[in-house]
């Protein structure tokens, strides 16, 4: 007789990976690849809008003239030069800097998790916003932190409830070391918070002595205006800044940065020298290549524009074609909005029925550490043509329509609200 | 020397198209390494097309859930005279839906427990709360909500309390039109292979499954290291022959072909209860039929590839 569980270092893997598995609801995405499906899920960049062909001479020309450096080991903190022109970037949001306080990381996942790496213990609490960025939670979870949310309103992060988070924990004799926030364009909420209260919070943050972690990779798509001041432009010594070409060149390079406070940048890149001894030079350089020689803030305002456009048909809709008592944020930049069901109703049991009718979304409770967001599920408008999220939204409603009919003969929905709906439908994040 | 191409079909639009498709590179290495020429193919609107200008010599059809395993796929494949592995499209259409494979499996004298399988219309209008008090009242509890149509345990639950048995069926439901509510038989959970080796079926040892919650759920069914299998299955030689005999029957009373695995669980008495068949059993590294190939001495690649030249034998027009 033969005893297995097919896996024979089962008794060796570390704690922290216990919480990985395999999920029904991942296998559902797989279908949301089919072309048949329009994939409302994932948040990928229209990398199409680039000029391609502008592009492959740029990198074809970096091989050509300067191969023998862009493809050997390069420096753990990032190319000096690339480093210089981030900071042009960074202007943009009013983080001005020295090129000394950038490290340039794989995406700023990395930087995320090298910021987790150096400051997480096991046990360690971690303030994030209700709900966050499912990557984030990812990151919090592999380095045994505590994740703990903190309620969001229209205009994000909620000031108050941070204090009631902080004054929490506090009577139980312990405290926050990180406040993981995204201030604009919120992922996955939609939402961006005001001048005023990036202020307010960073004071609560400053008083309490937590570290901010500021996560900005949509703060230059913003659909109107100039772009939201970042909260590192307040602040230089309380936090660590996040940057990204992922959405304002493309995703597929991998070029991140963090910018902190000089103490902390020098144990950021020792630990990036101890995970991957420095990013791509090849990445690094053909980034460097790109906003040397090509209009890329021009190549900014074609996205802004390309994601207005479908933001507008998203919304235009959800207005027209979703059933009473749903309700969505309307973004002012970024990829998402969020949207809140009928009550009664679970975006996760949802979506099977969803994935039958060609339309995919992710379920609200991947964007939680403690099983909130049932209700909810983020809608992203980047990828898909404006005629396509029209298609998607009309399938969604349908899906709608069909689980309120299935939750009331089963007496799940706990509203029987078919009257007219809200005007302008409200966010509903706490 | 003819090199024989082989498609082997996997993917689809499913909600177990994930599995599918590990389980069809599995399937595609196994048979290039015993040097046939075999393609993965996806299935899509441009299937018949490329079959029309190239048709394979046998087909593998690897799709799980509806047009993979109820039948239609292999309808098509017959109307086009493409010989393929496993069960024919009228055999698929039976076995694929639970209840009639139960009502198939009983006639024939194989225990199954007992089940009402109820459309979401039905509950509509009669009234949820008075159809789940007489279900309930005749099958008691716990009992087992499940698609009557689907695999990999998607949409299924095991409920304790009449109380929690509305989310079960509104996520049953979010799978298949139909559900099945099932007494909860409960014991020892086994899974039988067959397989038929020119044309002659035989039932490979039995493995026993040990899930690490109620339900051997899609979790435990693939994330490695989950869940405990104990091949041949921890049970009474008497009992083992038991499975083996109804799980053949089973095999020839819903007219199966070439491979099918049943489930069952066997009670403390040692009566052995039929839960459902599968004509396209999974063939990822955690699914059940590698595992019973393997501990029956052969492989995936030999079994499969034999399986392949006795169809192109029988099937091909002349």
């Amino acid at each position: 007789m033969s005893s297995t569980r097919l896996d024979p270092w089962l008794a060796s893997y570390a704690e922290r990976t216990h919480g990985l598995n395999a999920s029904a609801i991942r296998a559902l995405f797989a279908v949301a690849s089919r072309p048949e499906v329009v994939s409302l899920a994932g948040g990928m960049p229209y990398v199409q809008a680039l000029d391609l062909d502008a592009f492959g001479h740029t990198v074809q020309r970096l091989i050509t003239e300067r191969g023998s450096v862009a493809l050997q080991y390069g420096s753990g903190q990032g190319d000096v030069t690339l480093r210089e022109q981030i900071l042009s970037v960074t202007g943009l949001v009013g983080v001005h800097c020295h090129p000394d306080d950038i490290v340039v990381t794989t995406g700023s996942q990395m930087a995320l998790d090298l910021v987790a790496r150096i400051f997480c213990d096991p046990g360690d609490v971690v303030l994030v916003e209700a709900p966050s960025y499912v990557g984030a939670l990812g990151v919090f979870r592999s380095y045994q932190a505590q994740v703990q949310h903190v309620g969001m309103d229209e205009e994000g992060l909620q000031p108050e409830a941070l204090r009631e988070a902080i004054a929490g924990l506090s009577r139980q004799g312990r405290r926050a070391k990180l406040l993981y926030t995204i201030p604009s364009f919120h992922n996955p909420a939609g939402v961006t918070q005001g001048a005023a209260r990036r202020a307010e919070i960073l004071s609560i943050a400053h008083d309490a002595g937590i570290l901010v972690v500021e996560d900005d990779p949509y703060g230059l798509l913003g659909f109107e205006g100039e772009p939201p001041q970042a909260m590192r432009a307040q602040d230089a010594d309380g936090v660590v800044y996040l940057g990204s070409f992922s959405k304002t060149i493309a995703s597929g390079l991998r070029v991140g940065w963090a910018i902190a406070p000089h103490a902390i940048r020098e144990r950021l890149v020792l630990a990036a020298e101890s995970a991957v001894l420095c990013p791509s030079n090849l990445a690094q350089m053909a980034v460097s290549e790109y906003l040397a020689t090509q209009p890329w803030m021009e190549q900014i305002k074609a996205f802004r524009e390309v994601y207005r456009e479908r933001r507008d048909a998203l919304l235009e809709s959800l207005q027209a074609l979703m059933p009473a008592s749903t309700t969505w944020t309307i973004p002012a930049g970024g990829f998402y909005s969020w949207l809140t069901l009928p009550e009664g109703l679970d975006s996760a049991a949802m979506l099977p029925r969803a994935i039958s009718a060609m339309v995919a979304y992710v379920p609200g409770t991947g964007f939680y550490a403690d099983g909130q967001g049932t209700s909810n599920l983020r809608l992203s408008y980047c990828y898909p043509d404006p005629d396509r999220i029209r298609e998607g939204v009309r399938r969604l409603a349908t899906v709608v329509e069909a689980e309120l009919e299935l939750a009331e003969t089963f007496g799940t929905s706990r509203s029987s609200d078919h009257g007219p709906r809200a005007v302008t439908p409200g966010p509903d994040l706490r | 020397m003819t090199v024989l191409t082989i498609d082997v079909l996997a993917g689809g639009l499913s909600p177990e198209r994930d599995v599918s498709l590990r389980s069809g590179r599995r399937v595609v290495e196994a048979l290039r390494d015993r040097g046939l020429t075999a393609r993965e193919r996806d299935v899509d609107a441009n299937t018949v097309a490329a079959w029309r200008a190239d048709a394979p010599d046998c087909v593998v059809p690897l799709l799980h859930g509806a047009a993979g395993e109820d039948g239609a796929v292999r309808e098509i494949l017959e109307c086009m005279g493409i010989p393929y592995v496993g069960s024919s499209a009228a055999a698929c259409r039976l076995a694929f839906d639970k209840p009639i494979a139960k009502t198939l499996a009983a006639a024939a004298g194989i225990a199954t427990p007992a089940c009402v399988a109820i459309p979401q219309s039905t509950f509509r209008e009669l009234g949820a709360r008075d159809v789940l008090a007489s279900v309930e009242g005749s099958l008691g509890l716990p009992l087992m909500v499940k698609p009557t149509r689907g695999g990999s345990a998607l949409g299924v639950s095991r409920v304790e309390h009449a109380v929690d048995l509305p989310s079960a069926l509104v996520e049953a439901f979010g799978y298949a039109d139909v559900v099945m509510l099932e007494e909860c038989r409960s014991g020892t959970e086994v899974a039988v292979c067959v397989i038929e080796r020119t044309g002659i079926a035989e039932a490979l040892p039995i493995i026993e499954i040990v899930p690490p919650g109620p339900v051997y759920d899609y979790d435990a069914r693939y994330v490695a290291g989950s869940t405990e299998f104990h091949v041949p299955a921890r049970l009474d030689s008497s009992v083992l022959a038991l499975l083996s005999d109804a799980a053949l029957r089973v095999h020839r009373t819903l007219g199966l072909r070439d491979l099918s695995r049943s489930d069952w669980i066997v009670d403390g008495s040692g009566q052995p209860w039929f839960l459902e068949v599968n004509v396209a059993p999974g063939m990822t590294e955690t699914s059940l039929f590698p595992q019973a190939i393997q501990h029956a001495g052969t492989s995936v690649g030999a079994v499969i590839a034999n399986l392949v030249l006795h169809r192109i034998a029988q099937d091909r027009p002349a």
